[in-house]
């Protein structure tokens, strides 16, 4: 049976008939849509190499059916700078060299800015090791990944400051 | 797939450049925005997906698949089983060369461990694929699996890792022991291990004409492509494989397994395109580990707690059908000034995939060991850890006799020392508490990682414009090879790294040998820096031998390179832009290969040991028994540094592994079965990021003549060893139970509260 | 994964009738469903999927007091809902101790009473696990069973229930709202679990159709709020299940316990209320002494499955250590490591 759902993907509306209800949101992305920053490290939700934000909320895209999130929007990595103007924590993960083989990349980046939304874990390096656990790097790039996220924190609250300011 | 731009990262990114430069990676930006190309984000048109159906015994004979089910199932294309998939140019069973393993690309019914391919079944889309894998339903005849350090008989294995000798000696061992005033006598165990890189192993293949087209992580393109070549009888000019990115590899893509042959097979079976990506659960078999060991060390010291013997025996596992044997006790060879040495192995054999290099394979397992007893014979000594390490300093290699070619460890110890603060620690173990009444425990660890040089080839050209070109078919998977060795180039090219087209990571580029043994940069370095001299060398003769050239009767060697221009040595002020020589020479390049390859002499006269010294605190719940790393601090020399931002990051990783090893992986086999039960990265537990405390890494200076051209000793595998018994120690330190079955439970230190 | 039957009800009505058919399960976020059917543990026919419909997802609290919990609230919105985690803040840190930050964004509050053992047998399809096939055998009960349950197992089960979520829950009396084919009836989550006996793969009360619409927490939940703890031993600081946990919940009055409220995790196949160590807490000063008695009472009739005697010592000891932290006072934020004894709140007493 076919089931017509849309969604928004990095902005943009997407409507598919979907020919299998058992596809999921991370291999409609990959292999449908050919949007394959975002990465399948384990299929059952225990790597976190799948983070994407679905209506702003980071969770793993592989647990996910796609038919079940008709209408949602949805954030990858492919739609998070503009053009070659890097998001504060894309360029952090540079700076702070926040990935190795960067496989984990992707959702360790979706996860971060997805954390800094839910504003659980502040500028509290403690805090963020934990919120930032469900992303696995098996290279070990965890001291960088927290000074990248610090980094970016950093600079998102001055830019927020001055905002307001 | 489209050409790699690595230069599109912003620019404010970068700083400074060339060796020694804490440049940021190349590809950054490329992985920062989900543009880096692993193998299965590939699609070429009319690809169809594979997926492998694997045996869940571990022992036996697959009698049956209902293929019919699975072909029925809508989207399934076609079913490849024994009876049923084209024929091999080669038996897969013939070790053609010591760099193949045995594998099963379904040339016999037979099962010899768990998770082992029995089956392809080739569909449409991956639902349909893998519906249709689950609906072949094997049955099996099952025999008892050998499950086990102690499985059955033991025997001596020929050599173990690469080639080593399984035993080695110096001196009288049992003299020393006799003759020692105090003894331990201890028995270590180690679990197996998975590698469990992010990506799991892929490959895209398709055929283009009468060429194979390949996307495959692998960190041995030349190996791959040969391997394929005999597999399939193709020519090795007809065959192409991409690897640009590794998501990880950490050895277990080091060696063409069974899985990506399944895939070319299907893509010849259905003449299609074929996608086939390994599900987590089936990377614990096919694609290597690292072997459980059981080892047991002997050491004695005299009265002022000198080493008299030190005897390190490692009992292993390989698979019952290929032979590769964890070389564990060999970390006994280098670190500690014993006069007498004695390091053996035996081993047996079980039902499992054949164990394989993974990260520091031997140094890691053998160090925890070391280490740990280590510890032990320092406390029975009455004496601090470290001091007990620096009374049995090595000055030469033990094992050899053979002087060091360089060794900073003493620089190591202190500046690790000093930063952590080591000078305050309790001789006594369970004597520090935090505020808030954690135990808390220092140990450490001496770090050693052999500096290896394999065989590479380079290829670098001066273009007309003036710009550079290197070409080696080198593999980044994470360590930075898009970026160090582009450095290297462009230093050896005399040119800002933006005017060097550094090629990598294609099978059709020299061969860079394999990404391995820590021995990647300076390899592949080693054959950059010689293609890189000898292209500036010809271009110093266009110029040195015209005479309108200021350079003029300069000769080679009286001309530097440096910043796209060639100078003379003894007057700067005079030369000439590379494009100025070639364009008054009227050639479009010049270009020149080079090679990288150990120097045999060296290797004779010098032992060659990247060393470090780690330092761990832990903290542990009195009477839960729960631990954590608070605080590591590894100072490590290994050379020349050519990119001390990815070389930290290096270490840090390494350091990372250590804790893991300690504390956490751990591959859990029924003993019944045979199979694994924690197949998967919910229970097989590798740190995650809460599990990683704050850590330091200092890079002591070191200058190396002896290793290899640039001085470079390898920085992959070292951060490891020494971790791992450091925050063993550092739990004896803290509880004062000493744990000597890895990795350390909950349960082992419930014995006091 | 088996091909299935997707069906978006409009209504509870038409859901619980779509489930109420043989193979029909519901989908809610799908975190653990779609693991299960990835490792083919579980192969419905049809997935009834419950995340549309309308008024399922509200906190709101009734006249009487009672906080009710709509079935499909995420885990972390309720664990970062302030005035929940505030009020019931043991609660909130079980929440935030269990998997990942995306799973909890992800996973709803009904998912969480209702996920499966994590058993290795019961995940591994080639093995016999009475839970999954009925009458098959339980190859965990000589197999690698240093996790497994060491309260209410019987010879034909003995996996645990892995919810944190549950733990304080039960400790403080909340009730499931379920919507079935008789309408709507409300049972008490203690009763929701059953222990397995013989008939393992009956896990819980619910017939077929039956839908967990809500939870709710009786007016006396509230009385905890400044003594109440939940805490957690596991093999990685953070994203593992509990090798054992605890909540511990006192109301103290005048220096002495008025009254306790007590729930292990990792222990059993339901979260396991010991009522009988309550009660010797119950009129008694919140000492150490009092505390052992009540973790001796925890564990009178604990006895190991398998090669987990350590898991009855250390129940006890996290049994102390829990009542030990709700003595002290539930702190004004949550530790940035939710319930881990390695949190810098830990209460680990100096020898």
């Amino acid at each position: 049976m076919n089931h017509s759902i849309s969604l928004t993907v990095n902005g943009a509306r997407r409507d598919f008939v979907l020919d299998d209800p058992r596809v999921t949101l991370l291999d409609l992305l990959r292999e449908r849509l050919h949007l394959t920053g975002t990465k399948k490290g384990c299929d059952r939700g225990q790597c976190g190499a799948c983070t994407i934000l679905v209506d702003g909320k980071r969770i793993n895209s592989c647990l996910a059916l796609a038919i079940s999130h008709d209408g949602a929007d949805i954030l990858t990595i492919e739609g998070v700078a503009r053009g070659d103007q890097l998001h504060p924590v894309q360029a952090a993960f540079i700076a702070h060299d926040g990935f190795q083989c960067g496989f984990c990349t992707p959702g360790q980046i979706m996860s971060a800015i997805g954390m800094m939304q839910e504003a659980q874990a502040g500028n509290d390096p403690e805090r963020i090791r934990e919120c930032m656990s469900g992303n696995l790097c098996r290279c070990g790039a965890y001291a960088g990944i927290v000074d990248a996220v610090l980094d970016a924190q950093g600079q998102m609250d001055e830019t927020n400051q001055r905002r307001s300011a | 797939m489209p050409e790699l731009n690595l230069t599109s990262a912003p620019a404010h990114l970068r700083h400074g450049s060339n060796i020694g430069q804490p440049l940021t990676r190349r590809d950054g930006f490329l992985k920062v925005t989900g543009q880096a190309t692993y193998a299965a984000d590939n699609h070429p048109p009319g690809m169809l997906f594979a997926v492998i159906a694997v045996s869940s015994i571990a022992h036996g004979r697959v009698t049956f698949l209902d293929v019919a089910a699975a072909k029925r199932h809508p989207g399934v294309v076609d079913v490849m089983t024994p009876e049923h998939k084209p024929q091999l140019a080669i038996d897969p069973e013939i070790k053609t060369n010591p760099f193949v393993f045995r594998m099963e690309a379904l040339h016999s019914n037979e099962v010899r461990y768990a998770n082992q391919p029995i089956a392809v079944v080739i569909a449409e889309t991956l639902e349909a694929a893998t519906e249709g894998a689950a609906l072949l339903a094997p049955r099996y005849e099952t025999l008892p699996p050998l499950v086990g350090l102690d499985a059955g008989e033991s025997f001596v294995p020929p050599v173990v890792g690469v080639g080593n000798p399984t035993e080695n000696h110096r001196g009288d061992v049992e003299a020393g022991l006799a003759a020692a005033e105090k003894q331990i006598d201890a028995t270590y165990e180690t679990p197996p291990q998975y590698h469990n890189a992010m990506e799991p192993h892929a490959i895209v293949v398709q055929w283009d004409g009468d060429s194979l087209s390949v996307d495959m992580p692998t960190q041995g393109l030349k190996l791959s492509l040969a391997r394929i070549a005999e597999l399939f009888g193709i020519a090795h000019d007809k065959i192409h494989i991409r690897s640009p990115f590794l998501g990880g590899g950490f050895g277990s893509k080091g060696l063409m397994g069974g899985p990506p042959v399944l895939g070319i097979m299907a893509t010849k079976l259905v003449g299609r395109p074929i996608k086939l990506v390994l599900r987590r659960e089936q990377m614990y078999g096919p694609v290597g580990h690292r072997a459980p060991t059981r080892q047991r060390l002997r050491l004695g010291t005299d009265g002022e707690g000198r080493l008299t013997a030190l005897d390190h025996h490692a009992r292993t596992v390989s698979s019952t059908f290929d032979d590769f044997y964890e070389p564990a006790a060999d970390a006994s060879h280098t670190l500690y000034a014993a006069p007498a040495i004695r390091t053996s192995h035996d081993a047996v054999r079980v039902n499992t995939g054949t164990p394989l290099f993974m990260r520091a394979p031997g140094e890691a397992t053998g160090s925890i060991a070391l280490e740990s007893a280590i510890d032990e014979m320092a406390w029975a000594c009455g004496m601090d850890p470290l001091a007990f390490r620096l009374k049995n300093y090595a000055e030469v290699e033990p094992i050899t006799g053979k002087p060091f070619s360089s060794k900073a460890l003493r620089a190591c110890y202190e500046q690790g020392a000093a930063r952590f603060g080591w000078a305050k620690r309790s001789l006594q173990p369970r004597q520090m508490r935090d505020d808030d009444g954690l135990l808390v425990g220092w140990g450490m660890g001496t770090a050693t990682f052999p500096a290896l040089m394999f065989q590479a080839e380079a290829r670098a050209a001066i273009r007309r414009d003036g710009s550079g070109v290197m070409e080696i078919g080198a593999h980044d998977m994470g360590q930075g090879a898009w970026t160090a060795l582009a450095q290297i180039a462009a230093d050896e090219l005399g040119l800002d790294i933006d005017r060097v087209a550094f090629k990598a990571g294609t099978s059709d580029l020299p061969d860079a040998g394999i990404a391995g043994g820590s021995a990647h940069t300076a390899t592949a370095g080693a054959a950059i820096h010689s293609a890189g001299a000898a292209v500036i060398a010809k271009l110093a003769e266009l110029a040195t031998g015209d005479e309108r050239s200021p350079l003029f009767g300069a000769g080679n060697a009286g001309v530097i390179a440096r910043g796209g221009r060639l100078v003379r040595r003894d007057d700067e002020s005079r030369g000439e832009s590379y494009a100025e020589i070639l364009a008054r020479a009227g050639v479009a390049e010049v270009e020149a290969r080079g090679t990288g390859a150990p120097n045999p002499a060296a290797m004779e006269e010098y032992a060659m040991h990247a060393h470090g010294a780690v330092f761990a605190e832990v903290k542990v719940d009195p009477e839960l028994g729960q631990v954590r790393v608070s605080r590591m601090v590894g100072a490590f020399a290994a050379g020349r540094i050519v990119n001390p931002r990815m070389v930290q990051s290096q270490l840090f990783g390494g350091m990372i592994w250590g804790l893991s090893f300690a504390l956490h992986e751990e591959a859990i086999t029924d003993r019944r079965t045979g199979r694994i039960m924690n197949a998967n990265l919910g229970e097989y537990h590798v740190p995650v990021n809460a599990d990683v405390p704050p850590l330091d890494v200092i890079t002591v200076e070191e200058h190396d003549p002896h290793v290899n051209a640039l001085g470079i000793k390898g920085v992959g595998e070292i951060g490891i060893t020494g971790s791992a018994g450091a925050v063993a120690n550092a739990v004896w330190h803290a509880t004062g139970v000493r744990v000597r079955k890895f990795p350390i439970k909950i349960e082992e230190l419930l014995t006091q509260s | 994964m088996k091909p299935f039957d997707y069906v978006r009800p409009a209504t509870v009505t038409e859901a619980v009738a779509a489930a109420a058919q043989p193979g029909a399960v519901y989908l809610a976020a799908g975190t653990n469903l779609l693991d299960l059917m990835k490792g083919n543990i579980s192969r419905p026919d049809r997935l009834v999927d419950v995340t549309h419909l309308d008024g399922l997802d509200a906190i709101e609290t009734l006249a009487d007091g009672s906080l009710r919990i709509g079935a499909l609230v995420s885990n972390a919105d309720l664990a970062h809902d302030p005035a929940f985690a505030t009020t019931y803040p043991a609660v909130a840190e079980a929440l935030l101790s269990g998997a990942s930050a995306q799973l909890r964004n992800a996973a709803t509050v009904g998912g969480n009473l209702l996920q499966r053992t994590r058993c290795a047998y019961f995940y591994d399809t080639a093995s016999r696990c009475n839970k999954r096939e009925a009458g098959s055998g339980c190859d965990a009960r000589d197999g690698e069973n240093r996790g497994h349950a060491v309260l209410g197992w019987s010879e034909s089960c003995i996996a645990t229930n892995p919810s944190d979520f549950c733990v304080p829950l039960v400790a403080l009396d909340a009730v499931v709202e379920i919507e079935g084919k008789g309408g709507r009836r409300e049972i008490a989550l203690d009763a929701l679990h059953r222990l397995p006996g013989n008939t393992p793969e009956r896990e819980s009360v619910l017939e077929p159709g039956d839908l967990i619409v809500a939870v709710r927490l009786p007016p006396t939940a509230r009385g905890f709020a400044a003594h109440a703890r939940y805490l957690k031993v596991r093999e990685r600081t953070s994203y593992a299940f509990a090798v054992v946990s605890a909540a511990a919940a006192l109301r103290i009055e005048n220096g002495k316990i008025a009254e306790a409220r007590l729930a292990l995790g990792g222990v059993a196949a339901k979260p396991w209320r010991a009522r009988a160590a309550e009660d010797v807490l119950t009129g008694v000063a919140p000492t150490t002494d009092a505390f052992q008695e009540a973790a001796w009472r925890a564990l009178a009739d604990a006895k190991p499955s398998g090669d987990n005697a350590f898991k009855i010592e250390l129940a006890r000891r996290i049994v102390v250590r829990a009542l030990r932290l709700a003595a002290a006072g539930t702190p004004a934020r949550l530790p940035a490591l939710p319930a881990s004894p390695l949190a810098s709140t830990s209460g680990a007493f100096h020898a």
